[in-house]
């Protein structure tokens, strides 16, 4: 493409506006969760997220501090404070006493309550309410203003679903159920795989092949065929739903895929090796560990990568053979789902709980994103 | 117990039962049954090797019987059978195929599904091949490409709480917070659109989450085989006088075919599988349904594992070519 493109900067500019378009377009979603993850419920409600990066006209509803706080002045009752109460930079464009007529008065202007008191606003929301006679009501009247409010993030959601929240929106649990599924999830398969894959790459014997392509069938079989046979043979053998009963079901699920990957690694190992320390005297155990495991660590760890990304962001499977009614051992991937039916309009609870459950993912594909993409071209069945 | 120790402990005991068991198998292999000294040492030694192999595959040919070749036997007799109240089944032919096919719902998903495989693997390979091209020789490709490839780390129920937030919509004459509705209203539109509630369109809307997923994946195997395309075969194009677009369609195309196939197979298997999105999207309504959804529907809602059976078995039947595609062509490879 340089040799052509060199010959037109135009093409290199549409080139790369091209991939700055195209990268955008794939970001903006994910993004959005994120900003959202970090707005109040309010904010999120009443204005985009794009919105939320730079200062935006509001109309807010607040209110002056309760009577019981009014100090005698002289003859005068005064009531002194700050309607934001020093929680925000924003700034007042106008501002009104009745839902009616909520742009009555500019910043400075001195309005005339209905009780006789006289109110003050400033545009930086500090106020002054005085009246002639001792103020009553248990809570202070309603001010109505337009305000230009600065972009605000708060780490309020993120206290709340990790530590503060109630039942359905605490996921901390949630995240340790998680958690709890995918380690064993991970690692079990990769040892049970490497010795097959040894033995099909480098073992004579007969019935190889058709082992082999049986593998290579089995990759594309559907799971949702083991559903209800695996979940009858776990009641039969007595271990129902629960965390054994997943771990083994990821276990074979992932097998296919990691037998896969790690023979057609293991058959790459140059065959000098494997001879020579047979000629030395090592047996085909001691091959496999001292020699084959280690210089397979870059098979393993693709591996490792998949079936860990897919237990984790996995629903199906845990649905099936783990939560039971009780939702004890409820994942965040279910929880989510019940978030998004029960308080679909939660906004604030959903962007943040679904951030902290793709969080992990996404630190391990940025970390690892050189063994993910070495396994998925060897891993696509060619 | 509690579950972080029961963990632990699985792990402790998957491992060291793994080591433990290959370790002994083959100890008691190589010095009990059959040992290496005696008259009989190279006889031995012949038989040791000969059954050698099926220890080391023994667990994963297990695991792999029990959890992935026995249900698909089960489930093709489940299809056939139904359960009597109190325990028990019977066999009742294809009664249960037959009381799907007079379904609306199954028809819907039926048809649903292949809208899907007709547009996801096509338009997920189209934009990888896209992205893969644009970002080749870019200094910074390299980032742009991990940026496209993110969404593949993303659950498809991330992904789909992260376009449930695009398509929302909210009462016209209020902010719209959707994007997507934003954008429509600053277009001229008068009513905020429910996208996901309109029948057929929708369906369209579900599939765009699983392009945004499905698309980095594309990418990055197209990406590796557009770089193994012989240099010589382009520069002799260019001096042929061969225009970008050209060179593109009809030198670098051609010569990734293969590996534009594996791409668009793949991609299918995930698709006719599609479930999560559904689930957690619409859950069927609105003339969205697919036939994982109308499986899950059938056995955990309805509770009927016939029918359930029966349509995981169309599933089945509809992955069957590839699978049959994929062993030939791996046999034909080792050859």
């Amino acid at each position: 493409m340089n040799a052509i493109a060199g010959q037109k900067p135009g093409l290199i500019w549409a080139l790369r506006i091209s991939v700055i378009v195209l990268v955008g377009l794939w970001l903006f979603p994910t993004v959005g969760l994120f900003i959202s993850s970090f707005r109040t419920g309010d904010q999120i409600a009443t204005s985009g997220w794009w919105k939320a990066l730079f200062p935006t006209e509001q109309n807010l509803t607040l209110r002056t501090a309760a009577p019981e706080t009014q100090v005698p002045e002289g003859d005068l009752w005064v009531i002194e404070g700050n309607l934001f109460e020093g929680e925000s930079d924003a700034e007042i464009s106008a501002w009104g006493t009745n839902a009616r007529d909520i742009s009555a008065y500019g910043p400075g202007d001195m309005a005339e309550l209905r009780g006789g008191e006289r109110l003050t606003v400033e545009a930086d929301g500090s106020y002054r309410m005085e009246a002639t006679e001792e103020m009553g009501g248990r809570r202070g009247p309603r001010v109505f203003v337009t305000a230009v409010v600065p972009p605000e993030f708060t780490l309020q959601n993120y206290e709340t679903i990790l530590i503060s929240g109630g039942a359905t929106d605490n996921m901390a649990r949630a995240f340790f159920n998680t958690l709890t599924v995918t380690i064993p999830a991970t690692i079990i398969p990769i040892l049970v795989a490497a010795f097959a894959a040894y033995a099909l790459a480098w073992m004579e014997f007969p019935g190889r092949a058709l082992l082999i392509a049986a593998i290579v069938g089995l990759l594309v079989v559907p799971l949702q065929l083991a559903l209800i046979p695996l979940l009858k043979f776990h009641n039969e053998i007595g271990i129902g739903k629960g965390y054994l009963g997943v771990w083994m079901a990821h276990t074979g699920f992932g097998l296919p895929l990691a037998i896969y990957l790690l023979r057609n690694y293991m058959v790459g190992i140059p065959r000098d090796i494997i001879e020579n320390a047979r000629v030395d005297g090592a047996t085909d155990f001691q091959i496999f560990t001292r020699i084959i495991l280690p210089l397979s660590f870059p098979a393993l760890a693709s591996f490792a990568i998949f079936q860990f990304l897919w237990t984790w962001n996995d629903l199906l499977v845990a649905m099936v053979f783990l939560i039971d009614a009780t939702g004890e051992t409820t994942v965040m991937t279910k929880q989510i789902v019940e978030l998004l039916g029960t308080r679909g309009g939660n906004w604030e609870i959903l962007a943040t709980s679904a951030f902290v459950s793709i969080a992990v993912p996404l630190a391990v594909f940025f970390a690892m994103q050189k063994y993910l993409v070495r396994g998925l071209l060897a891993g696509s069945v060619k | 117990m509690h579950p972080a120790i029961q963990g632990l402990l699985t792990i402790a005991f998957g491992v060291g039962g793994c080591v433990g068991y290959f370790y002994l198998s083959n100890v008691i292999l190589d010095k009990l049954i059959f040992p290496a000294r005696g008259p009989h040492i190279a006889r031995n030694i012949r038989r040791a090797n000969m059954v050698r192999p099926w220890l080391f595959l023994l667990p994963a040919l297990l695991a792999l019987g029990l959890y992935l070749a026995y249900p698909v036997v089960e489930t093709m007799r489940l299809s056939l059978t139904e359960r009597l109240p109190g325990g028990g089944s019977e066999f009742v032919g294809l009664d249960n195929y037959s009381q799907m096919l007079g379904e609306a719902k199954f028809w819907e998903a039926l048809q649903n599904n292949f809208l899907w495989l007709l547009v996801v693997p096509a338009v997920s390979t189209a934009f990888g091949l896209l992205a893969a091209q644009l970002t080749d020789r870019l200094a910074w490709g390299n980032i742009a490409k991990s940026l496209i490839f993110m969404p593949m780390a993303i659950s498809f129920v991330g992904a789909a709480v992260i376009w449930k937030l695009v398509y929302d919509a909210r009462p016209p004459g209020t902010e719209q917070i959707g994007i997507l509705n934003a954008i429509y209203v600053w277009l001229g539109g008068v009513e905020p659109q429910q996208w996901l509630t309109i029948p057929f369109w929708n369906n369209f809307f579900l599939m765009m989450v699983l392009v945004w997923i499905q698309t980095g994946f594309a990418m990055v195997i197209l990406s590796a085989a557009l770089r193994g395309i012989p240099e010589e075969t382009i520069e002799a194009a260019i001096v042929d006088g061969a225009g970008p677009f050209q060179i593109f369609f009809k030198i670098k195309v051609p010569q990734i075919m293969g590996t534009i196939v594996v791409v668009w197979t793949t991609i299918t298997i995930v698709v006719l599988k599609i479930f999560d999105i559904v689930f957690a999207l619409t859950n069927g309504q609105w003339e969205t349904q697919v036939l994982a959804n109308y499986m899950y529907d059938k056995l955990f809602r309805a509770n009927d594992w016939g029918v359930g059976s029966a349509s995981a078995m169309i599933i089945m039947l509809l992955v069957m070519p590839i699978l049959v595609w994929n062993v030939y062509n791996a046999r034909r490879e080792m050859r």
